[in-house]
């Protein structure tokens, strides 16, 4: 008999039987949305759901679960795990026309999780890990192995409550081949405590989330502290949900908008388990960037934007209702808006392969720095393919026409069929400087069975990962992190004058020499046939007899002859 | 010159027709071998005999049982017999391939002087607890002490008394003459609650689990609002012989039923019928998640408390009549118990409503349904047994060593199902490959299932169930090992297409020739017949 394991659900149901106000409240839903109006007419809606939980998860036992889900909990226990990243994307974020997102994701999916110490094999706990996601969310996470496993030393850490930063507990890996889609949406909506039956969550129909120009979903884990004094720690499951909605296109070249509009969905009532639910809309100036200095760097006080009364919805607030019980959001632009000129992000990067031929090549980064007068480090981390050779000593790193020297520089090399390559740089961008990275490659013909089933698609290069400190404009007062709305608190603040931001660049599509897959039946069969021919001519040679021809009467040809020379009176032949 | 020409001629046919042979030869001698040694799926050798012999299963199980006479219980030259030993048999026959042999090991003995002690007691008159002598059995074993007629060891009305442990107390027939012979019906009574009986063992063997709505027979007083873990954690820490468990309690809130629940007007109430269960289970089972996050059988328990628009909800079987647990269980998936609330008075109209949800009726639905999940049934008693009482641990050691009869010879005849319809794959499909550890998986298996069967023979329970456990393991790890797989899909057009072009070439001219040289050595035949004809 197979070890089994017994499990306990109690199912308590309905808003209005809901048991709350019991014993001290030892966890806590929190729910937000946040549209911003883009600079290019899109509207990006953020929705975070963070579930937050005063329990020691490590503990063996019984575990009770009420807000928590189950299956996730389940996991950080048994795979020891400290913190888990995962997230599922769908497009592209446009840094240069969107602006700086609150938190990017690269397209496709990406895993990184921090173990515990006390976890002896890593790469199995892993391995059994991003299997098991692979089977909560729908996604091919299962094929996460070692070739595309990789240990950052420094660009990813914890983001949680960690007093070990021993980078042999962390793995990070990224599937930029992976296709979101609504099955990938269901289970992680079935992970909210109110599913999608009240709350924000209602207005994430999956047919208008994937009609939009980027689906960002992620679910991410970690330890906090249960309080100020930091004695004990809680853990902290935050789902969020980006979509970027192309509104200009869909709304004939208005760039108004309303919940109804992008989400076909009103909100009806708050998830009655909720904490807090808010909808903030950021009605910053943004759309109004004139010719002043003083606006230009909205971008990155999109970040920070002041809380006006008029921007936040707070739905447990009864009044906010309607008499018909529900809430639309609407914005409406008083005169027809123009696409308005962009103005550049401090921070942003772009990336592509050039080189011609299917030999080498060459991967350019290119990062961006459009601060006028303060420089900043930037820790880039790129991860390539063994399948791509790459050669470390062509790497050159030039800003503003010199060469620019890394001040950290860490690099694994790829083993072929098991390792990618790894290499991570701190690089120093000075103040309003375009820095271009490029290091060239070399193409590995693949073994036949090692091409995917469209071999002439190409093969997807993760995009580089750039993490840096942003110099701020705006001054940022320190905040409580559980008063501070949710999309400002996930990454640690460092100090008032600058702020964390993590940027992903485009992956890359890299065409690898592809042969003819009906080649090995082409050789068998001619080989077979030149063995054949000369095989027959052998057999034949062997085997014919020869023996010596009697002169016989002659052919139709002599007879004719014969004939001939009758009628003519000379002798016959 | 024609006579040398002719030899000639004659010899170079000759050597034409070896040169044929020859080519002939080393195609069948070398290519053949050598393409069946290349082509080969890989199949490491398998005890074929020893599966098949496991196919015809004679369960021999044997049941140490010890009966022990209490001072006062025997005549004098019956006493004088004591101890001696004594063998009983009883054979079932299933079915030509399976049967079982019950074999009880009774062997009879005088009481020590601390278990005469202890017997000897009088019963607290009224309470139902007797006090048995403590002793340490192994699984399997079972100990019954006779007391004489007039011992006010049990109540006065009680002729059979079973424990919580491996152990009965049977009161002595009253003016037998030969009490030995009397006691024979009441310790095979006690065998048949205390140890396997032969439907359990049919019923296991028959790979089936019971479906049965639960109507509880369990009536024992449960303080309200009690701790989960306080009626669980007992009942797991028994079952930890039989398996691994851990439990785990989620709330889930906005669960939907996926069936709309039927108004019934006489009573206002709503009700579930038994026929709609069914689709009950999909629409939760999503939301669970039980299911990815671990490897192994996962039994989910949901209370469930309808909305306020369907309460109060009540569940109906198959004749109509409300189910007094208003709960039902689904075998190898759980139980849902469906907690309804009472529609609140009129005054009371402050929502969220508070709920207190008494774990103590749910837990006992919650523990009936788990012990009939896990196969526990309830047995019937004899006139006048009085059955001792379990304490909180929900289950006492010979309803576990009723389960782990059952559990081993249901294994056992499992693992003797799957490796006979391995080997019949095998015979059948001839592209399955076996490797080597898959081929150890198997010879362990039925390593294992042999062990299990001499242990069984022996008595040995633990040991047997531990044998039946590895062998099923082994036996399944072996049956679906995805690398027998590899090459079932391996088509044989693509084999055609691929051997052709080199096999057809050769093979034609071999064959014209040897055709040709069979011909010709038949003319000759027929030549030289009619050669001595005419002479």
């Amino acid at each position: 008999m197979e070890p089994a394991a017994a499990l306990l659900g109690l199912l308590l149901l309905v808003p209005a039987l809901a048991e709350r106000a019991t014993a001290p409240v030892r966890d806590s839903l929190r729910e937000e949305l946040l549209l911003s109006p883009l600079p290019s007419g899109d509207l990006a809606a953020t929705f975070q759901f963070r579930t937050r939980w005063d329990s020691d998860l490590q503990r063996e036992g019984v575990s009770h679960y009420r807000l928590f889900p189950k299956a996730l909990g389940q996991l950080i226990s048994k795979y020891s795990v400290r913190e888990l990243h995962l997230s599922l994307t769908q497009g592209f974020w446009r840094t240069r026309s969107w602006g700086q997102p609150y938190l990017q994701a690269p397209a496709g999916a990406e895993l990184w999780v921090w173990f515990q110490d006390s976890v002896a094999d890593v790469n199995k706990a892993w391995k059994d890990l991003s299997n098991i996601l692979s089977g909560i969310f729908c996604a091919s996470l299962n094929f996460i192995d070692s070739t595309n496993t990789v240990i950052p030393t420094a660009s990813f850490k914890p983001l949680g409550l960690a007093n070990v930063t021993d980078h042999h507990f962390l793995r990070y890996a990224v599937l930029p081949r992976e296709v979101v889609c609504t099955e990938n949406l269901t289970p992680w909506k079935k992970l909210l405590p109110c599913s999608s039956k009240a709350g924000l969550a209602v207005l994430l129909k999956a047919e208008r989330l994937f009609h939009s120009s980027y689906h960002s979903q992620a679910v991410h884990i970690r330890p906090i502290c249960r309080d100020a004094a930091c004695l004990s720690a809680s853990w902290e499951l935050r789902q969020t949900l980006t979509v970027v909605f192309d509104s200009f296109a869909s709304g004939q070249g208005k760039k108004d908008w309303s919940l109804l509009k992008i989400f076909s969905r009103t909100l009806t009532e708050a998830c009655p388990l909720a904490s807090q639910s808010k909808i903030y809309v950021d009605i910053s100036s943004k759309g109004q960037v004139g010719g002043k200095d003083t606006e230009q760097y909205v971008n990155d006080a999109q970040l920070h934007f002041s809380l006006t009364a008029e921007s936040v919805y707070d739905l447990l607030d009864p009044g906010l209702f309607n008499a018909s019980r529900s809430l639309n959001v609407l914005l409406k632009w008083k005169r027809p808006q123009d696409s308005l000129a962009m103005v550049a992000p401090v921070l942003h990067a772009q990336r592509y392969v050039s080189g011609y031929g299917l030999q080498t090549g060459e991967i350019s980064t290119v990062v961006y720095n459009t601060h006028p007068y303060r420089a900043f480090p930037v820790l880039l981390l790129e991860t390539v393919p063994w399948y791509l050779r790459l050669y470390i000593h062509t790497l050159t790193i030039i800003t503003k026409g010199k060469e620019n020297k890394p001040s950290y520089i860490h690099y694994q090399p790829a083993q072929d069929r098991r390792r990618p390559h790894l290499l991570e740089m701190l690089i120093q961008l000075p103040a309003n400087s375009v820095t271009k990275i490029t290091i060239q490659f070399e193409r590995v013909l693949l073994k036949w069975t090692e091409y995917t089933p469209d071999p002439n698609h190409g093969f997807y290069v993760s995009p580089s990962v750039l993490s840096a400190l942003v110099p701020s404009v705006t001054a940022m007062e320190e905040e409580d992190e559980e008063q501070s709305p949710l999309f400002a608190s996930l990454f640690p603040s460092f100090d008032g004058s600058s702020y964390f931001v993590r940027l992903y660049t485009e992956p890359l599509l890299v065409n690898l020499p592809t042969p003819d897959f009906s080649m090995p039946y082409n050789v068998i069969c001619l080989t077979c046939t030149v063995v054949a021919v000369c095989y027959g001519s052998f057999y034949n040679l062997l085997t014919r007899t020869f023996h010596v021809e009697e002169p016989s009467q002659g052919g139709l040809a002599k007879r004719l002859a014969n004939v001939i020379r009758k009628l003519r009176g000379v002798p016959l032949l | 010159m024609a006579a040398s020409a002719d030899a000639m001629d004659a010899a170079e046919k000759a050597r034409g027709k070896y040169a044929a042979l020859s080519f002939a030869t080393i195609a069948v001698v070398v290519g053949l071998p050598l393409w069946w040694k290349t082509t080969e799926t890989n199949r490491a050798s398998l005890p074929y005999s020893e599966i098949a012999n496991l196919d015809t299963l004679l369960f021999q199980l044997t049941v140490p049982i010890s009966v022990v006479f209490a001072k006062g219980t025997l005549l004098g030259d019956q006493e004088r017999k004591l101890p001696f030993k004594e063998d009983q048999e009883a054979e079932t026959p299933l079915n030509p391939k399976t049967s079982v042999t019950a074999h009880y090991q009774i062997s009879y003995r005088r009481a020590t002087p601390q278990e005469e002690q202890v017997l000897s007691q009088v019963s607290g008159q009224g309470t139902g607890e007797v006090a048995l002598p403590a002793q340490e059995a192994p699984a399997g074993s079972l100990t019954i002490y006779v007391i004489p007629s007039s011992s006010r060891l049990l109540p006065q009305e009680t002729t059979m008394y079973v424990g919580k442990r491996r152990s009965a107390v049977i009161r002595a027939p009253q003016g037998a003459a030969d009490v030995l012979a009397a006691m024979g019906a009441q310790i095979q009574q006690v065998t048949r609650v205390m140890s396997f009986s032969a439907e359990s063992i049919t019923g296991a063997l028959s790979d089936r689990m019971p479906i049965l709505q639960p109507g509880t027979e369990w009536k024992r007083p449960f303080k309200s609002s009690l701790a989960v873990r306080r009626y669980v954690e007992p009942l797991l820490g028994k079952l930890r012989v039989v398996a691994e468990i851990s439990v785990d309690s989620q709330i889930l809130y906005y669960a939907a039923l996926g069936v709309v629940p039927r108004f019934d007007a006489p009573s206002s109430s709503f009700i579930l019928s038994a026929h709609s269960l069914p689709h009950v289970i999909n629409p939760v089972e999503a939301r669970l998640g039980s299911s990815a996050a671990s490897l192994y059988p996962v039994l989910n328990f949901l209370l469930y408390i309808p909305e306020r628009s369907h309460s109060p909800l009540y569940i109906q079987d198959k004749d109509g009549a409300a189910v007094p647990t208003n709960a039902f269980h689904s075998p190898r998936w759980g139980g849902i118990m469906v907690y309804s609330i009472e529609p609140e008075a009129a005054n009371e109209t402050s929502f969220p409503r508070r709920v207190d949800v008494d774990m103590g009726r749910v837990m006992e639905v919650f523990l009936a349904q788990l012990r009939l999940l896990f196969g526990i049934l309830p047995v019937p008693l004899p006139e006048g047994a009085l059955l001792e009482s379990f304490g909180n641990e929900g289950l006492s050691a010979w309803e576990l060593d009723r389960l782990l009869w059952t559990r081993t010879v249901e294994n056992v005849a499992t693992v003797a199902t799957t490796l006979t319809s391995l080997a019949q794959l095998l015979e059948k499909i001839s592209n399955i490959v076996i490797q080597d550890d898959v081929a150890s998986q198997v010879f362990r298996a039925v390593e294992s299932a042999q062990k299990a069967l001499q242990d069984l023979g022996m008595g040995h329970l633990e040991s047997a169930f531990q044998a039946s456990k590895e062998a099923i393991m082994s036996s399944e790890r072996a049956f679906f090992d995805p690398s027998l797989l590899h090459l079932l899909y391996f088509p044989d057009d693509q084999k055609f297409a691929i051997y052709i072009p080199l096999a057809l070439p050769m093979a034609v001219p071999i064959l014209l020739s040897l055709a040709k040289i069979v011909r010709e050595a038949r003319q000759k035949k027929k030549a030289e017949k009619e050669a001595t004809k005419t002479d």
